[in-house]
């Protein structure tokens, strides 16, 4: 088995007093769709901003391609990171957001460009060039001239995919991407998870659409009071599940698994 | 009573030295408001910033200014300043001087407002994308900020504009000024101040309508 392109050790995090990661250990293999499910407050989201260090943590490590990022140990001592240096290490991870958070003042084509220009580099006729081929392939070659307020929920939760990936990050974090979506729009905005899932992506995915989770994860993590309750191939965390809170869990979906 | 008789034609003969006096106001209220928006820019910024210390002189700053009427400190800047031993300040630089720390303290809170309204999920987003502090600042905070701000902006220089008419205290030879040298020449009193009344309201207007179109141009952000 090669090494895991992603490895959290050990995570905890509290806010204040209260703790809401008690130790997360996971690892995710290049090319592996992993989901996370539980109910809320269950620490999905909380863990995936920590793997973007969009929050701090007090205690763990987390390893992208064997490095740590976010902190390092200085004499002995855990110590954040500087900005500029977290920024980089962001620039290889994609986010797509609950809330979609295009930036209002850009069209569907600038808002993929910018992170390929001012983050990656390019030239903009470059960054143009594969902005518009992934907003092609998100099915909005009609739209890239379109302001965020010009598009459906689904259109712009596709734009902001485009974003992430079309920065060719190592992995793609997905926060919970169809729960503010209108349900006749949800499908589109799969359709497209599922076709990258295809492609290789590697990606860690927070979900309530059991179905989707269950045709396209390759892992399923059901995690319950910040930490992991179960995981293993859908199939076997569906069919038997080992608590009876994932049992709870899942049969608030209708008995779609057969409970 | 004594019937009033108009008689426009001094209005005809002094027009030049009006519109003269309405582009000079004009010229102070557009320089004042862009060197105000730096310093507010800067304020608002200190004041929203995690350096603690920065905090407390902007806003004493802020408070002073937008408590004391704008009259006296422009009288206070043009006769106290040389009291003080800073000389070499014309009456129009004074006045910019003046204009400007008053605008300054006024767009201070209009940025503020601007950053405090500003949704956390565009910075999170361009956090995402590994932007550095700086380019999030740049590329993202600020145009939306910019957005946000514009209609409060475009007020604030309408405002300004009626207010350069306080520069006539100092003999600043705006359009107040002027109005006032030749109705004292001519003692025309209604024609005068209408006049000077209606370049005003002309110009306000101007300016209103042409900054709604700037805002309609940017509109984007909802």
């Amino acid at each position: 088995m090669p090494a895991p392109l992603l490895r959290a050790i050990d995570i905890h995090k509290s806010y204040d007093q209260t703790e809401v990661l008690k130790g997360i250990d996971l690892e995710v293999y290049q090319g592996q769709v992993v989901a996370l499910i539980g109910s809320s407050g269950s620490g999905k989201t909380t863990f995936l901003r920590c793997v973007n260090l969009l929050e701090e943590y007090q205690q763990g490590e987390i390893d992208l391609d064997g490095q740590p990022i976010g902190y390092r140990m200085a004499n002995g001592r855990r110590q954040r990171l500087s900005e500029r240096a977290v920024s980089a290490q962001r620039a290889r991870i994609g986010f797509v957001f609950q809330s979609f958070n295009l930036f209002p003042h850009m069209t569907a084509e600038q808002n993929v460009m910018l992170g390929l220009t001012k983050v990656r580099g390019m030239a903009s006729g470059e960054a143009r060039e594969r902005a518009r081929s992934w907003l092609d392939r998100v099915g909005l070659s009609q739209r890239r001239d379109h302001y965020p307020y010009q598009l459906s929920g689904g259109q712009q939760q596709r734009v902001a995919i485009a974003r992430a990936v079309a920065m060719e990050p190592r992995l793609v974090l997905f926060d919970e991407v169809t729960s503010a979506l209108d349900p006749e729009l949800v499908a589109e905005v799969l359709g497209v998870m599922q076709d990258l899932a295809k492609s290789g992506m590697t990606m860690i995915v927070v979900s309530h659409e059991m179905l989707f989770v269950r045709d396209v994860a390759d892992r399923v993590v059901f995690m319950d009071g910040g930490r992991i309750v179960q995981e293993g191939p859908p199939a076997q965390v569906f069919k038997n599940p080992e608590s009876e809170r994932l049992r709870a869990f899942l049969g608030r979906f209708h008995g779609l698994f057969g409970a | 009573m004594i019937a009033y008789q108009f008689n426009w034609s001094v209005i005809w003969r002094n027009m030049d030295a009006f519109l003269h006096g309405l582009a000079l106001g004009l010229g102070l209220a557009v320089v004042s408001l862009l060197l105000g928006c730096v310093i507010g820019l800067a304020c608002a910024f200190a004041r929203t910033s995690r350096i603690k210390w920065l905090d407390w002189p902007v806003w004493l700053y802020v408070e002073f200014i937008r408590n004391t009427p704008l009259l006296l400190l422009i009288i206070f800047v043009y006769f106290g300043l040389p009291q003080m031993g800073v000389y070499g300040l014309d009456k129009i630089e004074s006045f910019v001087l003046t204009l400007t720390l008053y605008a300054g303290a006024y767009m201070c809170e209009v940025f503020r407002t601007g950053l405090a309204s500003m949704p956390n999920q565009y910075r999170e987003a361009a956090k995402a994308i590994g932007l550095t502090p700086w380019q999030r600042q740049r590329y993202v905070v600020l145009p939306v900020m910019f957005r946000i701000t514009l209609p409060a902006v475009s007020n604030n220089l309408i405002s300004l504009f009626k207010d350069t008419s306080l520069a006539a205290a100092i003999a600043v030879p705006e359009l107040t000024f002027t109005a006032r040298q030749v109705n004292a020449n001519t003692f025309r009193v209604f024609e005068v101040w209408i006049t000077a009344s209606v370049l005003y309201l002309a110009a306000s207007y101007v300016i209103a309508f042409g900054l709604r179109q700037v805002e309609r141009r940017y509109a984007s952000v909802r």
